[in-house]
């Protein structure tokens, strides 16, 4: 298969052998799980369960709101405790409404819903919905429901379907394990999808940093010459969806349109594994492989964690040999902060790295000295530092004349910038404003409309008043004349 | 001490990986890439050439730590990240190796203060701070920055004794007229007024080999052209520089030396002499790659580059100066905010003017 | 040298009288301007800013009085695009932190429907002996309704911060 380029894109040390040389182990079952209702990207999912509610493993608890929403299950069977505000897996540290739910330590499944038709002879909308029914969302990180993605997919006559088995992230190996080890089920799993766009056929893009991976999904993939398995160098951000799309088909997705208007198609290894469950065995998403890893960890692996337990617990798990410095959710590069280890893992959680202070080095930053190589490391072809120039200005037009909007985050200029400047957390910070702009001039917009609509009203109103007055008066001038009349012709 | 949460973290947005590398770093790499260079002025010019480098480094440090001073900012941060060690040491080379001790401390003075800290520092400055130095002492003081002395090295008996060194550099050159003379740029240009042409003025007084290896009269650091190049791809090697300017700038200079050299060997040099006679290695990947001052995108150091020499060339062809290293620079430097601003690359997603890519646009597959 | 002199005299004088023909023909009886930056400003008139209504801050901002950042209703992007309409530079160093909005106390609320009559954007709902309810959406934080409340039930309260209106703030600046 003819391979292209993106431009730019470093080569982070990949610190992947830390926690690639054990097999996947299973946490044992924690006795309290916090589930958010707020997993994925969209309108968060209601509630259906009471505190005092008996659940089974499985057991829907919160239902999707719409399309672009997912649906949450609980992890293990239980009793819900509480429904209410609890500290979300978010840098801010806010709180979000959460399930709590305490373990009979049964772990028992429901299976009242468990079909074993052949998904092959299901309908693309019936496999859409089961996908939909299980919540499962992007698990590489970007939790974008994907029933909506397939079912997108279906509608708009995608072409192209490529499994990201990229996992360009340094530290992280969870999609590594899941595929040496399970990679029959994420080829099942991929051909369930392709059969439910209606494709011919898939592509599986893999890094070479991952040879055992590659070598375990050829050889699952070796009875379906469908599913192509490719082998791609190393290179961040390989596994972003854009430039993942570039570097196999040499398409660039255009500015302001999604991938799949134009045919293509990327799903995460892990969502194909989690379909193939979803699809065959009804097994909505409850649980996920997590890497632990990051210099303070005593045990750096591969965890099956059930959503919604504490960062805490994994830690007690695999242990700490020193306090971490920097927790971070996700891989160092697009991972996000979690202010604290009493924060729950979620659907979109790849792992958990705690660094160390040595790890994190020493930043002190510096005036920008123009060297460029944040230029030659922006795969999207920005000029970040005169970028951050103008987002430190607070020339946010300026800033979008140089492309913020093309920014994908993938932080490859901070990462090669001498001067150590916090260039993504510009970008972060001037998206962000300007969302916060939109939105005060929307309800400008929507105040100012109110606003007007009531000065006309209190005229209506006077005016109407005005007008009744008149008509009162003439009625009364009429029927004082017509009585005059009266008086008159009886005179 | 697992059992008690952390504290909230500091808000840091990611990524928090990186590549470990620091202005610091940079400036030691280049300074590196310049030693060979600089090792071999200090052995073909001796203790003078020494003493004046001493000089210049010292005096472009005490600029910047007055600048640092007046600016409110921390001494011990910036001056010991390298760039103001660096720019004395760029400065140094072009020096004419026997100058008096003036020239490097007025120099060094100019580079920091008015070439570096009146912009604002590390980063802001406009102009290559070494050049602008180098140029304004050679506006100056027009004498002394062009008695250029034939290499006495170090180790024979006709350089002179460290305590000679430290007259010569101290109350100027004995014999001046007998040790001194002009650069071959110099030569060339004053013998070609006087309607000489190269081919008669040259043999003699030029010859290839000796200005590869830098054995002739000549600035400090600026007459080996093969251990520049050497600095020059250590400085790719270690990707502290693209090859845009430097191969653009010297290929500007080759191709057009070279067309014009073959229609009239009388008026027009030949390549090989415009890349090793002067400044020519130490501008195109010393000088003219200067981070601060040159285009970030490759497409404006392409045109950087280009410009640079031809401009080079036009004023050491047709100019009243016989070198135009540091010109050329000066003026690609005036103009790199608007090549930066009208050639950035081409953004994903969109076409050059910065409007969406058509939906069915696509490569070739 | 006379001839000279005299040209440019006369030269003068009549360009002189040109200017002051056409300064008196295309007269300008009222600032336009006054009328579009009237039509940008929410319109609630609801005086935070000092003046008496949002037509007479205009004209204030126009002639330099009030800075353009003084209504909060209108936020930063209002303060920026007044800024730009204006020609003036602006520092939004003040107009950080979440904007205030009414809420009513439940508790204390008699329902009186004062509050209602005052909205200026018809923001707050309910009916006479019922309690009544700020929809947060239309409220500008203007305040009317505060000073109408007979039982002081309504309070100014900054929006609280949630996932969805949490940004990155700013770095923190460089060493230089």
């Amino acid at each position: 298969m003819k391979l292209f380029r993106f431009r730019g894109g470093v080569h982070p040390h990949g610190h992947k052998l830390l926690s690639n040389q054990q097999e996947i182990d299973v946490l044992p079952l924690p006795r309290r799980l916090y589930v958010p209702v707020q997993q994925h990207i969209g309108v968060p999912a209601q509630p259906v369960v009471v505190p005092g509610q008996k659940v089974l493993k499985g057991e829907l608890i919160a239902a999707a709101q719409g399309t672009l929403s997912a649906a949450v299950h609980a992890p293990t069977s239980g009793t819900v405790v509480e429904i209410g505000p609890f500290t979300a897996p978010h840098p801010s540290g806010l709180p979000v409404t959460t399930i709590i739910i305490d373990s009979d330590g049964e772990d028992r499944w429901c299976d009242e819903q468990a079909h074993n038709t052949d998904p092959f002879s299901l309908t693309p909308q019936e496999i859409s919905d089961r996908v939909a029914a299980a919540g499962i969302v992007g698990m590489g990180g970007a939790t974008f429901p994907s029933a909506l993605k397939l079912h997108l997919g279906h509608k708009q006559r995608v072409h192209t379907l490529i499994i990201n088995g990229g996992e360009c992230e340094p530290y992280l190996t969870c999609d590594d394990r899941l595929m040496r080890e399970s990679a029959d089920t994420v080829i099942d799993g991929v051909r369930i999808m392709v059969h439910a766009i209606g494709l011919e056929g898939a592509s599986i893009a893999i890094e070479d940093n991952k040879p055992q991976a590659y070598a375990a999904m050829r050889s699952a993939a070796e009875p379906y010459p469908e599913i192509r398995v490719v082998r791609v160098p190393s290179l961040y951000p390989m596994g972003s969806e854009k430039q993942m799309i570039q570097f196999l088909t040499g398409i660039e997705v255009p500015a302001g349109t999604r991938s799949a208007e134009i045919g293509l198609l990327v799903h995460n290894v892990a969502t194909a594994h989690a379909i193939h469950e979803a699809v065959r065995f009804a097994r909505p998403l409850v649980s996920r492989v997590v890497t632990v890893s990051g210099g303070a960890v005593r045990n750096k692996r591969n965890l099956q964690v059930p959503i919604g337990t504490l960062v805490q617990e994994l830690f007690d798990y695999c242990g700490l040999v020193e306090n971490p410095a920097r927790l971070i959710m996700g891989g160092p590069m697009m991972g996000q902060v979690i202010p604290h280890t009493r924060v729950p893992v979620v659907k979109g959680t790849s792992g958990i790295i705690a660094l160390s202070q040595r790890e994190l080095g020493e930043m002190q930053t510096m005036p920008c000295i123009r060297c460029g190589r944040c230029v030659g490391a922006c795969p999207v072809g920005l000029m970040p530092l005169e970028l951050m120039a103008r987002v430190r200005a607070a020339d946010f037009d300026g800033a979008i004349d140089y492309g913020l909007h093309d920014c994908i985050s993938c932080g490859s200029c901070a990462y090669v910038c001498p001067s150590h400047l916090p260039l993504t957390q510009f970008f972060n910070f001037a998206k962000g404003e300007l969302v916060t702009r939109d939105v005060e001039k929307r309800k400008n917009d929507y105040t100012r409309k109110l606003a007007a609509d009531r000065q006309a009203r209190l005229q209506r109103e006077a005016e109407e008043k005005k007008r009744a007055a008149a008509e009162r008066k003439a009625a009364r001038a009429a029927a004082k004349a017509a009585k005059a009349t009266e008086q008159e012709t009886q005179a | 001490m697992s059992s008690n949460p952390m504290t909230t973290a500091p808000l840091i947005s990611g990524p928090h990986a990186h590549s470990e590398e620091s202005v610091a770093k940079v400036m030691a790499t280049v300074m590196v890439a310049l030693l060979p260079a600089t090792l071999f002025g200090f052995w073909a010019y001796g203790w003078p050439a020494i003493f004046l480098f001493t000089i210049t480094l010292l005096s472009t440090l005490a600029g910047e730590a007055i600048g640092l001073q007046l600016a409110g900012k921390p001494q011990r941060l910036f001056l010991l990240d390298g760039s103001a060690i660096l720019t004395g040491w760029l400065l140094a080379l072009s020096l004419p190796p026997w100058a008096p001790w003036w020239v490097g401390v007025v120099g060094g003075l100019l580079a920091t203060l008015i070439g570096k800290q009146i912009f604002g520092g590390i980063g802001q400055n406009l102009f290559n701070p070494a050049m602008l130095a180098r140029v304004a002492l050679l506006i100056s003081f027009p004498v002394e920055m062009t008695q250029w002395v034939g290499p006495h090295p170090i180790t024979t008996a006709a350089a002179p004794g460290f305590l000679d060194g430290l007259a010569i550099t101290f109350s100027g050159i004995p014999n001046v007229d007998s040790v001194t003379g002009a650069s071959i740029l110099g030569h060339a240009k004053t013998e070609l007024t006087r309607g000489i042409g190269l081919t008669s003025s040259l043999p003699g007084h030029y010859d290839a080999t000796a200005f590869s290896l830098g054995t002739v009269a000549g600035s400090m650091g600026e007459t080996s052209g093969v251990l520049l190049l050497l600095g020059g791809i250590v400085l790719l090697m270690r990707k502290v520089i693209t090859w845009h300017i430097p191969v653009a700038m010297l290929g500007s200079v080759i191709l057009l030396s070279a067309i014009f050299h073959h229609v009239n060997p009388e008026r027009f040099a030949d390549p090989l002499f415009h890349l090793m006679a002067g400044g020519m290695m130490l501008g195109a990947f010393f000088i003219a790659t200067d981070m601060v001052t040159s285009p970030t995108g490759r497409i404006g150091q392409l045109v950087f580059g280009i410009g640079c020499g031809v401009l080079v060339w036009v004023i050491r062809t047709f100019g009243a100066f016989p070198e135009g290293v540091a010109f050329a620079v000066l003026l690609m430097n005036a103009a790199t905010p608007l090549i930066d601003h009208y050639l950035r690359p081409r953004i994903y997603g969109r076409r050059r003017d910065g409007r969406p890519l058509e939906l069915a646009e696509r490569k070739e597959s | 040298m006379y001839a000279a002199i005299a040209v440019l005299a006369l030269l003068g004088f009549a360009l002189g009288y040109l200017l002051g023909v056409a300064a008196n023909k295309f007269k300008v009886e009222s600032n336009p301007i006054v009328d579009e930056v009237t039509a940008m400003l929410p319109g609630s008139n609801c005086g935070q800013c000092g003046q008496l209504g949002c037509s007479a801050a205009a004209e204030a901002m126009i002639e330099g009085r009030i800075p353009v950042t003084c209504c909060p209703p209108g936020g930063k992007s209002l303060a920026e695009e007044l800024g730009r309409k204006l020609g003036v530079s602006v520092d939004l160093s003040g107009m950080d932190g979440p904007p205030k909005l009414a809420v009513v106390r439940e508790e204390t609320c008699i329902g009186c429907v004062k509050c209602l009559r005052a909205c200026p954007t018809d923001a707050i709902v309910g009916a006479p002996k019922q309690i009544h309810v700020v929809m947060q959406n239309a409220c500008t934080g203007c305040g009317a309704c505060v000073d109408v409340c007979p039982t002081w039930s309504i309070e100014l309260t900054p929006e609280p911060e949630t996932l969805r209106t949490w940004r990155w703030p700013k770095p923190l600046p460089v060493a230089a």
